[in-house]
């Protein structure tokens, strides 16, 4: 049974979501869907403690037993594992927010079809995290963006039907660019198994004639990723899609869809072409470290002037994207050994990190939009003594995107800095700093509002319902547990840039 | 299975790879340039076409037939000695399924924004709800 693990793990949320259609009783819909979501995170838990406790090597799982190169192969290593751990985890939170409360999930009478699409969602997240064949990420990735389209475009106000379609939009042209880089890859190999790639793409490169497909396939693939991840310049879909979302979906969204697009690069980039062909020959961090800088002042900047609180949010995803790629920019040289991973496990513990802040945040959100009605910042007052257990979930989480000592955020950024000071780049430490002191600013702001500004009506106390608090402080809890016990965040995310880095074979760093 | 130009007879040379480029350009130019949602939808879908011709082009080898046995005297035979890959063609099966769930979702995207706006003019949109980038 634990060797079928990696396939259930698409296959239990695909089936899942038909399901929803017939079951259309609305309470029988969501227990429903929480219980596909903590079945699957009973998989990627045990999935994690395989790899990282017993068997080193990675699962590899070959689809209907057709072996690679010829069949499709699930192969999942330590990096995958914690990101489908993170996708699961973070679904097992959302899922049961406000499970007894009406209005969180689309239109009212149609939960069954906004579940379903949910747990589509969650397939193809899954998908995309566990399989070892480009074409099939694909594949999954359109799985993922069709469902999410639907989803954004249940939001409430009209203007959620114009985000959904710009970002159908943007994500189409962004799958296309994939799919042409798949192709050239193609071209270029004969293969579409990652591991075979791997193999085989080296040669390539070494062949005057070849590398220029492979630099061809590597721009369009980075081009398509990063619209997916939000990339600095490639972000502009990302605002209004989260702003107009329901909040559930922009808490699942924001938590997931970003941080798979994250892995998917860093899996081109370790994997696929090798650090040496991407670092060395192309040198892509000339260009990603900046793009990762501006990503991180312009998204604080934009926070820092929003009205709206749900927008405040979003843009606030973008510098966190920056700091994530910003790790990835880090890595040191020494020769042809990488002597320094401390920025590279930094970002993928700012990934981890980053799911849980900034899904709980929105779920606080969720949580306000329920009993005030409003997402407009002005409109918060009293909201520390309106809803105390919310505001306090809402310090917690300010706290660890600011990256205060004691919560998540604290521990990648510290990574991220000790990566910028091995490296030399000290102006990139006083930058990572100086733009934490931003967030300081934007979070501030609805604190300021939340607790000094008094409203004129007397305060009422409405706190949130059990069923939505619970969920936001598991996440809260979270974030300071991890603060403190390093292990996993750290220790993990250590494990996966290891794996990662090895992943490539001798000779790959030219 | 490298795909080189050598497999290519010269008289084509990279023609069919320069449809494809022109294709694509058409296609994002009226993604970018059109106000009109629908035509924008319609824009994608050459961007997309123009990519599944790609793989089309690329898995043709020249001379090659379809990839399919026949049986004679009771054992399958080959009816021809060279192939054509349908690796990727049979790629661009599922990804003109996902070009058509795409337009589709698009379309009704777009049939819904037509109720509530009136319009399907993204400048006359932005007008009534300030503008969406």
């Amino acid at each position: 049974m634990t060797n079928h693990f990696p396939a259930l793990l698409i296959v239990v949320p695909l089936m899942a979501a038909p399901i929803c259609l017939f079951l259309r009783k609305q309470w029988l819909v969501r227990i429903w869907a929480v219980l596909v979501a903590w079945t699957c995170l009973y998989f990627a838990w045990t999935m994690l403690n395989q790899i990282v406790g017993g068997i080193d090597t990675p699962i590899r799982y070959a689809m209907g037993g057709w072996q690679m190169p010829l069949g499709i192969e699930l192969s999942i290593d330590a990096a995958n594992a914690f990101i489908v751990l993170i996708i699961t985890g973070i679904a097992s939170v959302v899922f049961p927010f406000g499970i007894g409360c009406k209005g969180l999930a689309g239109p009212e009478g149609k939960e069954h079809l906004f579940y379903a699409a949910l747990l589509l969602c969650m397939c193809g997240l899954m998908g995309i995290a566990v399989t070892g064949d480009v074409f099939n990420v694909f594949v999954f990735l359109e799985i993922t963006s069709l469902s999410s389209y639907a989803l954004i475009s249940m939001g409430r106000k009209r203007q959620a039907l114009m985000a959904a379609y710009s970002y159908l939009i943007m994500g189409t042209i962004g799958g296309t660019f994939i799919l042409v880089g798949i192709g050239f890859l193609y071209a270029a190999t004969g293969s579409l198994n990652m591991a075979d790639i791997a193999v085989i793409l080296p040669k390539v490169i070494a062949d005057p004639k070849g590398v220029t497909t492979a630099v061809v396939a590597f721009g369009f693939l980075g081009v398509g990723v990063g619209i997916k991840l939000a990339i600095f310049p490639l972000y502009q879909w990302l605002p209004n899609a989260y702003t107009y979302a329901p909040s559930k979906v922009s808490a699942f969204l924001s938590a997931t869809a970003t941080k798979v697009s994250y892995y998917v690069l860093l899996r081109l980039i370790f994997t696929l072409f090798g650090v040496g062909f991407v670092f060395k020959t192309l040198g892509v961090q000339k260009v990603l470290l900046p793009m990762s800088i501006v990503a991180m002042f312009l998204g604080s900047l934009a926070a820092i002037y929003q009205t709206n609180v749900k927008r405040l949010l979003a843009y606030s995803s973008v510098a966190q994207i920056g700091y994530m790629t910003l790790g990835l920019c880090l890595l040191q040289f020494d020769g042809n050994t990488i002597v320094n991973h401390d920025g590279l496990t930094g970002g993928i513990a700012h990934l981890f990190n980053h799911a849980i802040m900034k899904c709980g945040l929105f779920l606080i959100v969720g949580c306000v939009i329920y009993r005030m009605g409003s997402t407009t910042i002005s409109d918060m007052k009293g909201f520390a003594f309106r809803m105390p257990c919310t505001f306090a979930a809402f310090v917690v989480a300010g706290l660890s995107i600011i990256g205060v000592p004691g919560t998540v955020g604290f521990i990648s950024k510290w990574y991220l800095v000790l990566g910028a000071l091995a490296g030399g780049h000290y102006l990139v430490a006083a930058l990572i700093l100086l733009s934490s002191l931003l967030a300081v600013v934007y979070i501030w702001k609805i604190v300021e509002v939340g607790y000094f500004q008094k409203p004129e009506e007397p305060i009422k106390k409405c706190e949130a319902p059990l069923s939505m608090l619970v969920p936001v402080w598991i996440l809260m809890v979270a974030a300071i547990y991890f603060g403190f016990a390093t292990e996993l965040t750290g220790g993990v995310a250590e494990t996966a840039a290891k794996a990662l880095l090895g992943s490539h074979l001798p000779g790959a760093v030219q | 299975m490298m795909i080189g130009a050598t497999e290519i007879p010269t008289e084509y040379g990279l023609w069919h790879y320069w449809v494809v480029t022109v294709l694509m350009m058409i296609g994002l130019y009226i993604v970018i340039a059109r106000d009109n949602l629908v035509k924008r939808v319609m824009g994608l879908n050459i961007f997309q076409a123009s990519v599944i011709m790609f793989y089309v082009a690329m898995g043709k080898v020249a001379h090659g037939t379809a990839p399919i046995w026949s049986i004679k005297d009771g054992h399958y035979q080959n009816i021809s000695s060279e192939f054509s890959n349908p690796v990727p063609h049979v790629l661009m099966l599922t990804a003109i399924v996902v070009g058509i769930a795409t337009t589709a979702l698009a379309l009704a995207l777009v049939i819904r924004i037509k109720e509530e706006y009136g319009t399907v003019e993204e400048d006359e949109i932005s007008e009534m709800d300030g503008p969406i980038s």
